[in-house]
C-alpha cells in the first residue's frame, strides 16, 4: 500500500516538475525544476529496488550535471524577446516534430497494448549476486575482480586533473596589474617628473 | 591466480605509477626548479623497470603464469618486448627535454610526471588481455599525450596541435568504444580469451562490425592511412621532444595492442581482418611516401615518414603468422632507434641564439658547417630509406621475408616498389646536406645528452647493428611465440 502511494507521489512529481521544466519562463527556474525531477526519479528507482541508480542520479546528475547547467544558464545572457521572435519562423518545423512525437506516442501505446516485448528467456548462466543488494554486488566486483582497472581509472582522472592545471594555471609571478602599495608610497616627485627640452619636431622619449 | 602473484606481475607498472605519484608531490612542493631532478628520478625508475621486464623477455615468459587479475593483464614476453622499446623511448623523451624547454624557461616539473603516466598507460595497452584494460590503457596514454602536445601553451602552434589531437583523438576513442561495445554485445564477454572462444566458428554481422570499428579506432592511434590526417599537423605543432615521444613510444604501444587484438581475440578469423590490414598497410606506404615529397618542414617530413613506416609494420601483422609478428617486432625496434635518432638530430638544429630551426632548406651544406651532425643524419636517412649496409634494411628485409613466406607475394612486391618512392625524399635530404651551398643558419651548440643519444642511435643503425640481429631475432621469436601460444 505504502509503495503504491509513494510510487504515485514520486511519479506525479516527476511529471509535474518535468512539465514545469519546459514551461518555466526563467531558465534558472527550469534547471531547478529539472533537479526536482531528478530527485523524484531517484525516489522511483529506490522503489524499484535499484538503489545504485538512485544514488547515481543524485550524485552524478544533481551533484554535477545539473549544477553545471545552472552555472552555464546563469552565465549566459539570454534575450527572450529575440527567442520569441523566431517562433513564427520555426512554427512549421515545430509542428512537424510534434507530429513525429505524436506518432511515436500512438505507436508506443499501441505496442504496449499488444503485449510485452519478448527479450528472450534467461538461461541461468549469469554470475550469482555477490551481496544482498545491488550496491554490494557492484562494490564487490569493482573492489574485487576489477580492482586493477578501477584503480587505473583513478590514475586517468588524476592525469586529467594534472593536465587541466598544467595548461591553465599561471604562477604568482605572472599575475598582471598587481598593486605594490609600499612602492607607490615611497615614490618621490623627483623620480616621477623629469624636465626635458626636446628639439623642435623631435618629440620626447619616455 | 591469487592477488599477491598478480601484484608481482604488474610490478613495473606499480613502480612507474608510484614514482609518478611521488614525483608529482615533489613537483607540487619544489616547483619547476626541481624539474631536472624529477626527470633524472623518472629515468631511474624507467631504467629499473627496463631491467625488470628484460628478465621476463629473456626468459621468454608465456602461459598461464603470466596472466594477472583474471586475464585482464598479461605480462608475457610479447608485452615485455614492447615494454622494453616503450621504456627506452620514454627515457629518451625525458633526457632530451630539459635542454629544449630550459632555454626559454618553459620546463615544467609536470613534464616528466606526464611522460611517466603516459608510459604506465602504454604498459597497460601492450599487456591488455581484456577490452577494458585496452581502453583504460589507451585513455591514460592519450590524455597525457593531449596535454604534452599543448605543453608550450604560449605557442599558438603547440596549442593548436593539442586541440586538434584532443578532438580527433576523442572521436577515435568514440569509434573504438562503439566497436568494443558491439563486440561485447555480440560475444557476451570483454576478455580476449572469451571473444576468441565466441568467434571460433565464424563471425556474425555484429561482431564483424565491431571488429572493423575497433580496427578503425586503433588505426587512428597508429596513424595508419586513412586515419592519418592529424599526424603531420600534430607532429609539427607539438614541441620537438614531445614529437619524438609521439613518433616512438605510443606508436609501439598501439601497434603491439593492435597485434594482440588481431591475433589473440580474432586470431581464428584472420581472413576477416587481413583485408583491412593489407589495405591500411599499402595505403600508408604510398600516402606516406608521396605526402613527404612536397614538405619543407622537417618535422612534417618525419611525420609522413612515420606513416610510411607504419605501413611496413602492418605488413608484418597482415601475415598473421608467428614469423610475421616476430618481423613486426624487429622492425619496431629498429624503427624506434631510427626515429628517436632523427628527432634528436632535429632538436640539434638550432640557430646561434638557440632558437630551434625546422626548415629543410636550413640543412643546406650542413656537411661543411657541422660535419658530425650531417653524417649522423645522413646515416639515419639512408637507414630509414632501407639502403642495404645500414640496419634499417634488415627491418624491411625480415618483414618482406615473412610476407613472402605467408603467401602474400603481391603485397610484398607492391611494398618493395613503393619503398623506392620513399627513398626519394630521404635521399633528397642527404643531397641538400652534402651538395647544396651552405645556408649556415645552424650554428647553435648542442647539449651533451643530445650528442649521446644521437651517437647511440647512429651506432645502432650503422652496419654494426647487424651484430644484434641474431639476438634481436631470438627475443622477437620468443615474444611472438608467447602471443601465439595463447591464440
Amino acid at each position: 500500500m505504502i509503495q503504491t502511494i509513494a510510487f504515485y507521489l514520486f511519479a506525479a512529481m516527476v511529471i509535474a516538475s518535468g512539465a514545469f521544466t519546459i514551461l518555466a519562463r526563467n531558465p534558472v527556474h527550469s534547471v531547478l525544476w529539472l533537479i526536482l525531477a531528478f530527485f523524484n526519479a531517484a525516489g522511483l528507482m529506490v522503489i524499484a529496488g535499484a538503489e545504485f541508480i538512485a544514488m547515481l542520479l543524485i550524485i552524478v546528475y544533481v551533484g554535477a550535471i545539473a549544477v553545471l547547467f545552472l552555472f552555464v544558464v546563469m552565465m549566459l545572457d539570454i534575450d527572450f524577446a529575440e527567442l520569441r521572435a523566431g517562433f513564427m519562423k520555426n512554427f512549421p518545423l515545430g509542428i512537424l516534430i510534434a507530429l513525429v512525437l505524436l506518432a511515436e506516442l500512438v505507436l508506443g501505446v499501441g505496442a504496449y497494448r499488444a503485449g510485452a516485448l519478448h527479450l528472450g528467456t534467461p538461461d541461468g548462466s549469469a554470475a550469482p549476486l555477490l551481496g544482498r543488494s545491488n550496491i554490494e554486488s557492484i562494490g564487490a566486483l569493482l573492489y574485487g575482480r576489477y580492482l586493477f582497472l578501477f584503480e587505473s581509472a583513478g590514475i586517468i582522472l588524476l592525469v586529467a586533473m594534472i593536465g587541466a592545471i598544467v595548461l591553465t594555471h599561471r604562477g604568482a609571478r605572472a599575475v598582471r596589474g598587481q598593486q605594490n602599495i609600499s612602492k607607490q608610497i615611497a615614490r618621490k616627485p623627483s623620480e616621477a617628473t623629469v624636465n626635458t627640452r626636446p628639439e623642435v619636431g623631435q618629440g620626447v622619449e619616455l | 591466480m591469487d592477488f599477491v602473484a598478480s601484484l608481482g606481475l604488474i610490478l613495473p607498472e606499480l613502480i612507474l605509477s608510484l614514482t609518478g605519484l611521488v614525483l608529482l608531490l615533489v613537483a607540487a612542493w619544489a616547483g619547476d626548479k626541481a624539474s631536472s631532478a624529477i626527470s633524472v628520478a623518472g629515468c631511474v625508475a624507467l631504467g629499473a623497470c627496463f631491467f625488470l621486464v628484460a628478465r621476463t623477455v629473456c626468459a621468454g615468459a608465456s602461459g598461464p603464469d603470466t596472466v594477472a587479475f583474471f586475464g585482464q593483464f598479461r605480462a608475457d614476453a610479447f608485452a615485455g618486448f614492447a615494454k622494453l622499446m616503450i621504456y627506452a623511448a620514454s627515457g629518451a623523451a625525458l633526457v632530451v627535454a630539459p635542454a629544449f624547454f630550459g632555454r626559454t624557461g618553459q620546463m615544467k616539473a609536470e613534464y616528466p610526471v606526464l611522460i611517466l603516466f603516459a608510459t604506465v598507460g602504454m604498459s597497460l595497452m601492450v599487456s591488455a588481455g581484456d577490452l577494458l584494460t585496452l581502453y583504460i590503457g589507451l585513455e591514460m596514454n592519450s590524455l597525457s599525450a593531449y596535454v604534452l602536445a599543448a605543453f608550450l601553451r604560449n605557442d599558438s602552434r603547440s596549442s593548436e596541435a593539442g586541440l586538434k589531437y584532443f578532438v580527433l583523438g576523442a572521436l577515435a576513442s568514440g569509434i573504438l568504444l562503439f566497436g568494443m561495445s558491439l563486440t561485447y554485445g555480440f560475444t557476451g564477454t570483454t576478455s580476449f580469451e572469451g571473444i576468441r572462444a565466441a568467434v571460433g566458428d565464424g563471425l556474425n554481422g555484429g561482431t564483424l562490425f565491431g571488429l572493423v570499428f575497433v580496427f578503425a579506432g586503433l588505426a587512428f592511434k597508429i596513424s595508419a592511412v586513412p586515419f592519418h590526417m592529424w599526424t603531420p599537423d600534430v607532429y609539427e605543432g607539438a614541441p620537438t621532444p614531445v614529437t619524438a615521444f609521439f613518433a616512438s613510444a605510443p606508436k609501439v604501444a598501439a601497434v603491439a595492442l593492435a597485434t594482440r587484438v588481431a591475433i589473440e581475440a580474432f586470431g581464428s578469423q584472420a581472413d576477416a581482418w587481413r583485408q583491412v590490414v593489407i589495405f591500411a598497410a599499402l595505403a600508408s606506404i604510398v600516402v606516406g611516401a608521396l605526402g613527404a615529397i612536397g614538405q619543407s618542414n622537417i618535422k612534417r617530413l618525419l611525420a609522413y615518414s612515420s606513416i610510411n613506416n607504419v605501413g611496413f609494420i602492418l605488413i608484418g601483422l597482415a601475415c598473421a603468422t608467428p614469423k610475421g609478428v616476430s618481423a613486426l617486432l624487429v622492425y619496431l625496434a629498429i624503427y624506434v632507434a631510427m626515429t628517436v635518432g632523427s628527432f634528436v638530430a632535429v632538436l640539434m638544429m638550432r640557430a646561434e641564439d638557440g632558437t630551434p630551426i625546422e626548415g629543410i632548406a636550413d640543412l643546406a651544406g650542413l656537411s661543411r658547417t657541422r660535419p658530425a651532425l650531417a653524417w649522423c643524419l645522413a646515416m639515419l636517412m639512408f637507414s630509414l630509406a632501407g639502403i642495404p649496409p645500414l640496419f634499417g634494411f634488415w627491418g624491411k628485409f625480415v618483414v618482406f621475408q615473412a610476407a613472402v613466406q605467408a603467401n602474400l607475394v603481391a603485397l610484398a612486391a607492391i611494398g618493395i616498389a613503393a619503398s623506392v618512392i620513399g627513398a626519394f625524399y630521404y635521399i633528397k635530404i642527404v643531397k641538400i646536406m652534402f651538395f647544396d651551398e651552405p645556408a649556415d643558419t645552424i650554428r647553435g651548440k648542442s647539449d651533451w645528452a643530445h650528442w649521446a643519444l644521437l651517437a647511440i642511435s647512429a651506432i645502432v643503425v650503422s652496419p654494426l647493428g647487424y651484430l644484434l640481429t641474431a639476438w634481436l631475432g631470438k627475443l622477437a621469436d620468443g615474444a611472438a611465440a608467447a602471443l601465439f601460444l595463447l591464440a
